[in-house]
């Protein structure tokens, strides 16, 4: 593998895309005001599609702009605000005794053992998949219309369970945050 | 030619670490749940890492279906995040202590 010699826009990609997530990531679980955690979270979710387009996920990498960075960070600002913990600041304190330690030395195993994994199995060979009926992924200029095709027909079912789920989810979120009327109906009567 | 599969799977399970790392010692909920973003985004990596390498689309329709489920997660998680923080004034998830058995 040493010996194939990879474009060097790629590497710069790879290296621009890793970056930004890393450094995303570390600010995310090290920065102690939510506000700037929800912004480095940004930084990763753009280095995650980064990545996508250098894999010819295009689709996929819009999407995880509109919808992670637009609109679920949003969300999380805006519940932030809306709560107003953004000046609380959080006591350094560690209630169970050890617990980073433990959480270190678990998190370092997983790594290790997935990368482990990754190196021994014959996982990324570059065979092709069982699964497409010999139809290879379109790459180089996007596979939108792949994409598509295989939303609306393999995964029908799926995706119309989607709409489902997120009636669902709408529902639940206005009931849970729904601010309780009885009380104030309970006055007006008396 | 692109750089190999494994540098984007390694990437992918070394965010996941950190999601992980984040999610057992962080104490405020929101930044629980942006762990558990970090997360889902290094599993939608590997798929997108897998759908190139295996050449199929069912990779990818995976990772769609991930981000539908990542956006109901995150709406009912802060709408619940936002009825405890009324009942109680607080995002600590040490504080939230009625079911100790």
């Amino acid at each position: 593998m040493s010996a194939v010699a990879y474009a060097v826009p790629s590497i710069l990609i790879f290296a621009t895309a890793a970056v930004l997530i890393l450094v995303g990531a570390v600010g995310v679980i090290a920065l102690k005001n939510p506000v700037h955690s929800a912004l480095s979270l940004i930084m990763t979710l753009f280095g995650v599609a980064i990545a996508f387009v250098a894999q010819s996920a295009d689709f996929l990498a819009a999407v995880q702009i509109i919808v992670y960075a637009g609109a679920i960070v949003v969300l999380f600002l805006f519940v932030i605000m809306f709560l107003g913990v953004d000046r609380r600041q959080h006591a350094n304190v560690e209630p169970l005794v050890g617990q980073r330690a433990f959480a270190g030395v678990g998190v370092v195993i997983t790594v290790a053992g997935l990368i482990a994994l990754m190196a021994k199995a014959h996982w990324v060979t570059g065979a092709m998949s069982v699964s497409t009926n010999g139809v290879a992924l379109a790459t180089g200029q996007g596979n939108v219309k792949q994409l598509g095709t295989a939303v609306f027909t393999t995964y029908l079912f799926a995706f119309e369970a989607t709409a489902a789920l997120l009636v669902i989810a709408v529902v639940g979120a206005v009931l849970l945050a729904r601010r309780e009327r009885t009380l104030q109906s309970d006055e007006v009567e008396v | 030619m692109n750089v190999p599969a494994a540098w984007y799977l390694v990437l992918a399970a070394v965010l996941f670490g950190i999601g992980a790392f984040g999610l057992l010692t962080r104490r405020s909920a929101l930044i629980m749940f942006m762990c558990i973003e970090l997360m889902l985004n290094a599993v939608n990596l590997t798929f997108v890492t897998f759908a190139r390498t295996l050449s199929d689309i069912g990779g990818q329709a995976t990772v769609f279906f991930v981000m539908v489920v990542a956006a109901a997660e995150v709406t009912v998680g802060l709408g619940i995040v936002v009825a405890v923080f009324r009942r109680r004034s607080s995002i600590s998830v040490d504080e939230l202590s009625e079911l100790k058995g």
